[in-house]
């Protein structure tokens, strides 16, 4: 059989952009694996939608993102007069905008009237009041917004486009929510999961190419987070390569790069112990191995270039689940002199891409397994950002862990349950990363 | 789960005694509470079996439903039960100070101060655990839609007069209480939780005889073998020392005395039914008689101590002093009770069975700032709060050690000072991170600046200096100053406002239909409801 990860992704990129431009629904849904180009698809519909003469508001999630689409679209289209919409704060936008001719800059929705497109947050959004409604808008990372939110802005537009990942991390709320747990309007749901409980006849398209994932990670990631919408990857097995300069010294770190370069996948397992959640010999273990990735010498060979690129701090980023991990992991990385390596927790890592990342287990040196650790969007988003590899420090125990926390959500009526859950995804991507264990005593 | 508190439990486990977790009280306490320990019926939903209830620790009032399964056992039941609570509830109503409210005037759409009324207390209603909380949701779930004959002459089972009015109080306690930091429903589990550490698990702490037993230890006996005898210690007759707090019974309790009572209750009403003559229905109305009073015996067996047990927890909290931000919170609480005793007096329905999607989304935001800004006002009112937030890198405590002028870069310069700083905390600061301090009670903004090679911080403080070029005298720390800084926020900001209840968008299933049955009417009667 022959698969043409091009032509497959062109031809549903055609049936979105039909829907949106020619259909008579009032949402189009989108459903995007990791990497599978959703920028560009935002991108490309925006022009479209703008040369059709149609008012386009844009919502994002977060200021970066707003930033990262703005910057895009300018560089599709230098000519698109883009508004930028941003919050009263001290420096609200990014300052690469203020060189870009056509983008225009302003907190107050009046003065962007009348441009093609309009771009700005779902918080920011939420505030606009009394303005004639968009025709149309998209709205990107439709999964991460909160029903509430959407809720604040829907008024503002007459169709949209919602795009987004349904394995990365669910929205959360900082209170409980029971209450109205069941409801098709929970307003602590995703958005997506009350457009469609409310309207559900509206075309639902999914993209079925992943370009960011190699060969060797997208059917992992598929089967474990994605079971009944299955993706492939873009590129096949020896499109990539991860080489080093320098030789291994035999040491663990250097052990599970190998490991990693050779089959996409490395866990570096530390002996079993309970620890806090800042253990200390994993940090220090995460952060040898970021060392020895830059020391010696990697070297990236992709479809992008035709020689290798070399393996730089910001291709790199650490993932953790906590804040303080981070934090940690932050501080040993510049006692070992490394700077410029992104280390931050899945929340913050979502939509990111690097070429190859280091992941602390959220359940690693755990005594239980909370629904926060064993969330499936949590190891879906650290395990589904990397171009070459991902290498996975964990102490030693999880599978029994595991086994001796299943999953003891209560079952509320009326919410849909998600498949697969987090227990029975992590026990996936453990057994996978077993084959490629690398036990070592610091 | 904090550091601290993971600290702070593990030396309970040491010493064997609970550790504080509060140097302050971060609850309001009323001077005059409710208290309120129900009992329920096993096996049936929302079925009392019992309550104490009253403000005097001497004198509860004890109400016994006999038959729990009789239905006009239970509305006399509830009848007293409001019979106790809305007088409490009503000396609030008509004591008001004056304040102001800003609201948008319907012709200009311009936000207007309107002086109204303000509750000058509210009631507080204290229950011993958060399922207590959950029963007095349930019990104003069960009595809110009922109608009285007064109402609805048509009904056939009216309500006794006042019951109704007492669901819809108690479903406003309920829904209140799930406001983070609100003081009108209080459980006195939580209560304790929040300012004490114990060596037990969080489930465990859910026990009040066991939670007790670590916080007003007294003797040689550890705070872990006296909650193992508040847990499992049970007489020869196999009953325990220290009953449940309910709402929930024990088993052994049920089984062994409580059925054969009830038994006896309905043999005895079986038998002055079917008394022939005068003389025979006296004897055997004495037999009833002698049948409800050992069941209420019974029943206050189980409640006293739980009784006993709340208000020796309202005496131990008592000893803290409160919170400075404790009566802010208050206020808000008086804002609510206010709030609804108007919509009552208004002659509004009672509050309908689900929100609606804007209602729904309106809560969990109001609810979302109240977190936040509780979690700011307590590290702010107690140093040992803040010592966890220091701890977790989310503070610091700061010497100031240089003081730098400087001037915003613009047209009309504004004061932007550098400040250097010494800590032995260890935040997370990032460049650019802002961070607060409070001043005068109001949050003062700085930006970390870079960390100097000694290891101590630059701050450029950003507001709250004045309009001029010189900042307003007090408003820039001075040199040797020690200040607390925090990386949260201490205020909420104002969220966005959802659109009306008639706007509800297309993606939210639009405006609520006014085709649907009327949402006030209560559940039509079915087979099931009567048994």
């Amino acid at each position: 059989m022959s698969f043409d990860p091009g032509a497959e992704a062109a031809r549903a990129t055609a049936g979105i952009l039909a829907d949106t431009l020619h259909g008579d629904a009032r949402g189009v849904v989108v459903d995007s694996p990791p990497g599978a180009g959703k920028s560009t698809l935002v991108v490309r519909a925006a022009l479209e939608l703008a040369s059709a003469g149609r008012p386009l508001m844009v919502v994002a999630q977060t200021n970066a993102q707003v930033d990262d689409l703005v910057l895009r679209l300018a560089e599709k289209e230098p000519e698109l007069p883009v508004g930028r919409l941003h919050s009263n704060d001290s420096d609200p936008y990014d300052k690469a905008l203020d060189d870009l001719e056509n983008v225009r800059k302003s907190s107050k929705a009046g003065d962007l009237a009348g441009l093609d497109v309009v771009i700005s947050t779902a918080a920011k959004w939420a505030h606009v009041k009394n303005v004639e409604p968009w025709a149309h808008a998209i709205v990107d990372e439709a999964y991460q917004m909160r029903s509430d939110a959407l809720l604040a802005v829907a008024g503002l537009f007459e169709r949209a486009l919602f795009v987004g990942d349904p394995g990365q991390l669910d929205p959360f709320s900082v209170v409980g929510a029971e209450q109205w747990a069941g409801l098709s309007y929970d307003p602590s749901a995703s958005a997506v999961s009350t457009l469609l409980a409310h309207n559900p006849d509206l075309p639902q398209h999914r993209l079925p190419v992943s370009w960011r994932l190699p060969a060797s990670a997208a059917p992992l990631v598929s089967d474990a987070f994605y079971p009944y919408t299955r993706f492939r990857s873009g590129t096949d097995h020896g499109d990539r390569r991860l080489t080093f300069g320098v030789a291994s010294d035999g040491s663990g770190p250097d052990r599970v790069l190998d490991e990693a370069a050779e089959s996409g996948w490395g866990l570096l397992e530390l002996p079993a112990r309970r620890t806090p959640r800042t253990d200390p010999e994993a940090v220090r273990a995460v952060a040898l191995v970021v060392r020895r990735l830059l020391d010696r010498g990697g070297a990236a060979v992709s479809e992008r270039a035709p020689d290798p690129v070399p393996l730089t701090p910001d291709r790199i980023a650490v993932g953790t689940a906590h804040r303080d991990q981070a934090a940690a992991i932050r501080a040993a990385l510049a006692e070992l002199g490394v700077a410029g390596v992104t280390v931050d927790t899945a929340n913050r890592l979502q939509g990111r891409e690097y070429d190859v990342t280091v992941v602390l287990h959220p359940l690693s040196g755990r005594p239980d397994a909370t629904a926060f650790h064993l969330e499936t969007g949590r190891l879906c988003v650290l395990a589904s950002r990397h171009r070459h590899a991902c290498i996975v420090v964990c102490r030693a125990g999880v599978a029994e862990l595991l086994d001796e926390h299943p999953s003891t959500e209560p079952v509320q009526l009326g919410v849909t349950v998600k498949f697969p859950d987090g227990w029975e995804a992590n026990h996936a991507v453990l057994s996978h990363l077993t084959e490629h264990r690398v036990s070592w005593r610091p | 789960m904090s550091l601290i508190s993971t600290l702070a439990r593990l030396e309970a486990v040491e010493s064997g005694r609970a550790q504080p977790l509060a140097t302050v009280r971060h609850r309001h306490l009323s001077d005059r509470p409710l208290v309120l320990v129900p009992l329920t019926t096993a096996g049936e939903a929302g079925a009392p079996l019992g309550a104490l209830v009253g403000t005097d620790p001497g004198e509860p009032r004890l109400l016994v439903v006999a038959q729990p399964r009789d239905r006009d056992l239970r509305f006399a039941f509830l009848a007293d039960l409001a019979e106790e609570v809305l007088p409490y509830v009503d000396s609030f109503t008509d004591v008001v100070e004056a304040a102001e409210r800003s609201e948008t005037d319907p012709e200009t759409g311009k936000k207007v101060k309107v002086e109204v009324d303000l509750c000058a207390d509210a009631p507080q209603v204290i229950v011993p655990s958060r399922a207590g909380i959950e029963y007095v949701r349930l019990l104003g779930r069960s009595m809110r839609f009922r109608r009285t004959a007064e109402q609805d002459p048509e009904t056939p089972f009216p309500a006794p007069p006042r019951v109704p009015l007492l669901g819809r109080w108690l479903t406003h306690f309920g829904e209140r209480a799930r406001v983070p930091g609100s003081s009108l429903l209080l459980s006195a589990t939580d209560l304790l939780n929040r300012h004490w550490a114990t060596g037990q698990s969080s489930l465990e702490d859910q026990h009040l005889g066991a939670l007790l037993a670590w916080i007003d230890a007294d003797g040689p006996e550890s705070g872990a073998e006296a909650a193992l005898r508040a847990e499992l210690g049970r007489d020869p007759q196999g009953q325990l020392f220290c009953p449940p707090a309910g709402p929930a019974t024990d088993p052994a309790f049920d089984n062994r005395l409580l059925a054969p009572a009830i038994e006896r209750f309905d043999r005895a009403r079986q038998a002055l039914a079917s008394a022939e003559d005068g003389e025979s229905a006296d004897e055997r109305l004495g037999e009833l008689h002698v049948a409800e009073r050992e069941i209420r015996r019974l029943i206050l067996s189980q409640l006293r101590p739980t009784w006993d047990a709340v208000w020796r927890s309202v005496e131990l909290l008592r000893e803290l002093p409160a919170g400075e931000r404790v009566a802010d919170r208050w206020t808000r609480d008086r804002w609510s009770f206010t709030g609804h005793r108007d919509r009552i007096v208004a002659g509004e329905p009672p509050q309908p069975r689900r929100d609606d999607a804007v209602t729904a989304a309106q809560k969990l935001a109001a609810r979302e700032s109240a977190q936040s800004q509780l979690e700011a006002q307590e590290a702010l009112d107690d140093p040992l709060v803040l010592a966890g937030r220091r701890l977790a890198g989310e503070a610091f405590v700061a010497e100031v050690v240089e003081v730098t002028m400087a001037w915003s870069e613009s047209k009309r310069p504004s004061p932007r000072p550098l400040l250097t700083v010494r800590t032995d905390d260890r935040p997370h600061l990032g460049e650019g991170t802002k961070v607060y301090r409070s001043l005068e009670g109001k949050p003062q903004t700085a930006e970390f600046v870079r960390s100097e090679e000694d290891g101590s911080l630059v701050l450029r403080i950003t507001d709250r200096m004045g309009r001029s070029k010189e900042p307003a005298p007090g408003s820039v720390p001075e040199k040797g100053e020690r200040i607390a800084w925090t990386l949260f926020e201490h205020d909420q900001r104002v969220g966005a406002k959802l659109p009306e209840r008639e706007e509800t968008p297309w993606t939210h299933g639009g405006p609520p239909r006014s085709d649907t049955p009327d949402p006030e009417l209560p559940d039509a009667v079915t087979p099931e409801d009567l048994l």
